[in-house]
Formats: C-alpha cells, structure tokens, sequence
C-alpha cells in the first residue's frame, strides 16, 4: 500500500484538505441514516444534506491534489488515507447517537459554516472562493433545517427536550476546535486566502443563542473543550467510519464500476 | 458575458456545437434541457480544434453531473465532433436566476413549481410565496426542506389538496 503523508504539506493543501475531510466526514456520517431516518422526510433531508457535503469535499480533494501536484486525485485522499492522515474536527466524527445527537452536531456545525463560506467566497484564491459561493448556499439550507429541528425537540415533549439537552452536554466540548487556527492557517490568513474564523465566533455565538432560547436550551457554561483531529490525533470513531467508507478500495485496490 | 438562454458562441462551428449540447435534458427533471436549466454554460472550440463545453452544478454533490457530462459527450460525438471535452466550471456558482424564462414555464407545466422571485438572503430565510402548479392557488405550506432531488423541496397545496416540487430558490 501507498503511504501516504500530509505532514510536509503546503499550508494550502493542509487548509484545502482539513475542510475537504471535515465534509466528508460529516456527510459520511449522515449518510448512515439512509434508511433509518424516524421518518421519510428526514431520511431524504439527511441524504441530501450527505449528498451537500460530499459533493463539496469531492470538489475541495480535487483542488488539494492539483494544488499538491503529485498526482493524487479525489480517490486517493478519501480511500487511501488512515485516520492519523485525516484532519477533520472532532465534532464530525461523533457517532449519530439517536436523531437528538445528528442534529444538534449539524446544527453546531451548519452555524459555523454559514459564516465561514461567506468569509472564504472573497478569498484571494479563487478557486476556494468559488467552491465557498456554491457551498454557501447550501450550508444556509442545512443550518436552516437543523435549527428548526433543534428548537421543535427543544421546545417539544418531556423526552425530546431531554434528549436534545442531552446531545447538547456530550458535543458541546467539541466545538472549541472549530475555532482554532495554527501557523498553516495564519500564514494563509496573512495573504488573504484563509478565514480568520476566531472573528466568526461571535456570529456563531449569536446563532447559537437565538435558537436555544426559543428551544429553550442554556448554553453550557465554559467546559474543556477537546482538540486534535486537526493535527490528526482523533477519537477511536473516525477508524470505524473509515473501515466502512474505505473497505472496497482496501479489499479490491483500484475497483471501479 | 452570456446571455441566457441565447447562443453564447461565436463561430458557426461553435453555434452549430451548441445546439447540439443544448439538445441534452437534465435526468432527473427530463422536460428541461441543460440550456433551460443554465447548467450549460458555454462551447467553445480551443486552439487545438477540440469542442470543450462548460456545464456547472447546481448543488455542489448533484448526482446528475456524471450523467450530463456523458451525455453532453456524446451528443456532441452524434453531431459529428470527434474530439470533444467536457468542462465542470464552478464559478460564477449556479443560482435560480440562470433558469431560463422558458425553463420555469416547462417546470410549470410539468407539475413543478418554479424558484420564486430573486435569490438572496431573503428568499433563503424568509417565507417563500409559492404558487400550487397545479390548480394556481398561493394558499400552500412547505412539508419538507428537501425533496426527491438536491435542487427540490416538498410542498402541498391547501386548496386543491396536491402535494407538490418545488424548485428551490438557491
């Protein structure tokens, strides 16, 4: 097997490939609901927000690979890599856990997105920026129908409130990391091609506020927030979801139909 | 800058070219043609002699892209082409506005309820005002944020009882 390494990566593709796994990741992750979704509606709306995320990271690898030039394609980094190669925030690799759990994830997530595909679509690359213009519009949907969930659970029954403040208390942690920036992401930043996105955080603070308080939900109190996918170091979950996503091109190398 | 729904090439070459790419329906929603839709952006022939269409998605993990690609190949191959390249452009990104007048009406006709009004912020925020293509009436409700396809959300009319597609605004 080709081993393949991204710690000598360019800043670019570093930046390129953290939002391409983050996508990926996520919509993977969705994408295990088809099928079993509490209703056909939402097994429709997972699979299409899946269908979202997925197209963007298809997009984001294939610019990762030219950017790189050594010949990786969007298959390579998805299929051929193990997890300590992989980039991606905590926050997407956490299991689904029941329907509470997937949305309050895409609802923590979509709201720091929205934001930040804004920011990107005026980047002074411009290939980052039009992949931001289209994922733009789509992230607004996805934020919108996972917030909408997050205040019906919130605002619903006993044991919908329940759950959703309980799928609240075990992500929360996870949502420091999405705030983080490293030299990779400064010197991107310097030549106004990456997000400063600790400036996003009072927008994504402002989200969040506005739709717990009509969910009722509290905001938790400054927790220690946990950290790492970015520079690689993940969860024991992203080897499991990676055992599935990748299996066909370990079992048979270079398959194709 | 093109001008929708017209012909943006310049050569006879390249119009004739055009016209045969244009002719390609999008799969999933068979009455409207790449044209319509404004998902072909452009052909043109390169200094090489070689026919390279421009096709954008609408959504970025639109399923049909593959299939549109393929079939703007081969169609332009049918029309006598013989060195022919398909082109993903991404940029300027894809919105309703570039559905073509005579898209929305085809989208009308065949039961689907075309994008209202300009994009914006508002129109992904706000109530949207849809009009049942069925029976016309505005008295509809929104049931579900997504539909059969990336580009649809699910509607249903209160006077006439018909659930709906709608074309999302984007």
């Amino acid at each position: 097997m080709t081993t393949l390494h991204i710690d000598d990566a360019s800043p670019l593709v570093l930046y390129t490939l953290r939002l391409a796994d983050n996508a990926l990741v996520l919509g993977h992750r969705l994408s295990e609901w088809t099928g079993h979704a509490p209703m056909l509606e939402e097994d429709i709306a997972l699979a299409n927000v899946a269908l979202d995320l997925i197209g963007q990271s298809r997009a984001l690898y294939t610019y990762a690979g030219e950017a790189e030039g050594e010949g990786r394609d969007e298959d390579a980094f998805a299929y051929l890599r193990d997890a300590e190669g992989f980039r991606n925030v905590l926050l997407v690799e956490q299991p689904n856990g029941d329907f509470a759990v997937t949305i309050m994830r895409q609802f923590l997530y979509s709201a720091f997105m929205l934001p930040f595909w804004r920011k990107l679509m005026g980047s002074a690359d411009e290939r980052l920026a039009a992949i931001a213009a289209k994922a733009e519009k789509e992230a607004a949907y996805h934020l919108r129908h996972s917030a909408e969930w997050v205040i019906r659970l919130g605002d619903g029954t006993e044991e919908s409130h329940e759950r959703i403040t309980d799928a609240l208390a075990d992500l929360w942690m996870f949502t420091g990391e999405l705030f983080e920036m490293d030299d990779a992401d400064r010197a991107l930043v310097e030549r106004g091609i990456a997000v400063d996105v600790s400036a996003l955080r009072p927008e994504w603070e402002r989200t969040v506020d506005e739709i717990f308080a009509e969910a009722g939900l509290t905001r938790p109190a400054d927790v220690w927030m946990q950290t790492g996918g970015r520079g690689g170091r993940h969860s024991e979950h992203l080897g499991f979801l990676l055992a599935d996503l990748q299996f066909l091109q370990r079992a048979y190398p270079g398959a194709s139909w | 800058m093109q001008t929708h729904g017209s012909v943006p090439a310049h050569s006879e070459l390249e119009r004739r070219a055009w016209k045969a790419a244009a002719t390609v329906t999008d799969p999933e929603i068979p009455v409207l043609t790449i044209a319509d839709l404004g998902v072909l952006r452009g052909v043109r022939v390169d200094d090489a002699g070689a026919v390279v269409a421009d096709i954008t998605p609408t959504y970025s993990g639109c399923p049909a892209m593959n299939m549109i690609a393929v079939s703007v190949d081969v169609a332009l191959r049918n029309a006598g082409f013989s060195d022919v390249k398909v082109n993903t452009v991404l940029s300027p990104a894809w919105t309703t506005d570039w559905l073509t007048e005579e898209g929305r009406t085809k989208l009308k006709a065949y039961g689907i309820a075309p994008p209202q009004g300009q994009t914006g912020r508002h129109a992904l925020f706000g109530q949207d005002d849809v009009e049942c293509p069925h029976c016309g009436s505005h008295e509809t409700e929104r049931l579900a944020e997504f539909g059969s396809t990336s580009c649809k959300a699910l509607w249903r009319c209160t006077a006439c009882g018909e659930p709906f597609d709608y074309f999302k605004c984007h």
